[in-house]
């Protein structure tokens, strides 16, 4: 199994704040991981430093062994291949759907235009917005918008895509459409790395489930073994709590 | 029937009749100077605005992070000072200074070009600073999480929505603009404020001559803010879009056509 991503050590504070605390493991290539755990533990600031929008305190990551932290990787083209989805999308607002699709091609990737067009448009029919190319990110609703936001991500042809909450800030009724399309992508054998407290997805799409607890990974292991076997007493309260909660909803 | 014998209109009349030519030309300079140097005092605006929000990388090294630092104090004095002292003052201070500290005679449309675009330039500044601090942060996240690099960020995604932000202050400075040239006069520049003195010296009818002139002054802004306000709406874009879709029978009811092969509905 290709090793794609390597994280080693990793410590994240904001002043005397640690919010990360020695972080350890890594992707294969084809890994669909679902990172859960409470608010405040620290998945969502893992995924920004992995992509750098935030710096980290200490610690490495490689990317197919070179040390990206170090500078031995070229920062934005690094994050070429490091896609990400976020929870409140971050379309740009000036640009039309299409277009939102076709300037990072052109302008990152330096991709002809007609070539970037194609391509848009094949990912955009894929999360099945192709109707829409002509909308404004504000004449859309959550859930287009977030599969437009997957569209723009895989139209760079990453190695590996970054999930930050992608549903959080969806209505109920869209975070159907988003998790169908995340669920087709994984299947299609992306590399997926998802931030979320979507259990279900966390159960029966990834192959691998990490649970972060204060900072730190308490557990990392095959969903039926962290589901139903929890090695750790916090893994057990925190699904417990997850569980009931969602029967009382 | 001489000057002193008419009433207010006949008086008005007469300075319109004899004097619209010079009125004229006033107001045409006075326009140029104001839309020029609105569309300079942008251009330097937007360059100073930019080199302010730009924040140092993290892995350059201390020379670089020194040298932004040095030029953005000079931009900060820059602002501070051309937004500090009043116009006609920096006016005399550039024209006469440059002759006698320099022996450069400008002349009145470069002096004029040049003060103006100066200080518009050190209000916009601050203008287009606010307008990109104003952009969401997660537009400048989403940028970067595709591999742009601060350039291409600034170019395709904030200063497009920070300018549909300013607009409305960018046609703020052109209508101040418009009305402030009048302190040109000082360097002798013949616009509308210079030839409202000269019409009023040569009748002595200040009243009538003033009058004429701010109904001039208020025709020229008015009529700016208007077409800046027809222009902003037109940024905005339609407030509908079209659905693109292949299926030929939709097109009846309005739907634009889909090409699948070559994409796009244009």
């Amino acid at each position: 199994m290709e090793e794609l991503l390597k994280v080693e050590h990793l410590v994240k504070s904001f002043g005397t704040n640690n919010v990360l605390k020695d972080i350890d493991f890594s992707v294969n290539k084809g890994d669909v991981i679902s990172i859960i755990g409470s608010s405040g533990s620290g998945k969502s600031t893992l995924l920004r430093c992995i992509n750098m929008l935030e710096d980290a305190t200490g610690g490495n990551i490689y990317f197919h062994g070179k040390n990206v932290l170090k500078g031995e990787v070229n920062e934005d083209n690094y994050r070429t291949k490091v896609g990400m989805v976020f929870q409140s999308f971050n379309l740009f607002n000036n640009l039309d759907v299409l277009e939102n699709c076709i300037v990072g091609q052109t302008c990152v990737l330096k991709r002809k235009k007609d070539e970037a067009k194609q391509i848009a448009l094949e990912y955009l029919s894929k999360v099945g917005m192709s109707q829409y190319i002509n909308a404004k990110p504000r004449q859309l609703s959550g859930g287009q918008k977030q599969r437009v936001a997957i569209a723009r991500a895989l139209a760079m042809s990453p190695e590996i895509l970054l999930f930050d909450e992608p549903t959080s800030a969806l209505d109920p009724e869209m975070v159907g459409e988003v998790l169908d399309v995340m669920k087709t992508l994984a299947s299609s054998g992306m590399t997926m790395l998802v931030v979320t407290h979507e259990m279900a997805f966390a159960r029966d799409v990834s192959n691998r489930v990490i649970f972060m607890a204060d900072g730190r990974i308490e557990e990392d292991g095959k969903p039926m073994d962290v589901f139903n076997n929890p090695k750790k007493e916090r893994t057990k309260e925190f699904l417990s709590r997850f569980l009931s909660d969602k029967k009382q909803a | 029937m001489t000057i002193s014998q008419m009433n207010f209109f006949q008086r008005m009349w007469y300075i319109l009749q004899r004097y619209s030519g010079s009125l004229l030309n006033g107001a045409a300079t006075t326009m140029i100077i104001a839309i020029v140097c609105t569309l300079f005092g942008c251009i330097i605006g937007f360059a100073v605005g930019l080199v302010q929000t730009t924040e140092p990388k993290k892995g350059s090294g201390i020379i670089k992070k020194s040298l932004l630092k040095i030029v953005k104090w000079i931009l900060d004095a820059y602002v501070e000072i051309f937004r500090g002292t009043p116009m006609m003052l920096q006016a005399a201070f550039i024209y006469y200074g440059m002759a006698q500290l320099f022996n450069i005679n400008l002349s009145m449309w470069s002096a004029a070009i040049l003060i103006v675009s100066i200080n518009t330039g050190a209000y916009m500044a601050e203008t287009v600073r606010g307008g990109i601090l104003s952009i969401d942060k997660g537009q400048t996240e989403g940028a970067k999480a595709i591999g742009m690099n601060h350039v291409q960020t600034m170019m395709r995604v904030i200063l497009p929505q920070a300018l549909r932000n300013i607009m409305p202050q960018i046609g703020n400075n052109l209508i101040i603009n418009i009305k402030d040239t009048c302190v040109l006069s000082i360097i002798g520049t013949v616009e509308l404020f210079f030839t409202f003195k000269s019409i009023s010296g040569a009748l002595y009818t200040y009243f009538e001559a003033a009058t004429v002139t701010m109904i001039i002054y208020f025709i020229l802004t008015f009529t700016c803010s208007r077409i800046l306000r027809w222009i902003e709406n037109k940024m905005d874009g339609p407030a509908n879009f079209d659905l693109a879709t292949s299926d030929t029978l939709a097109f009846t009811s309005g739907m634009t056509k889909y090409n699948k092969t070559t994409g796009g509905t244009h």
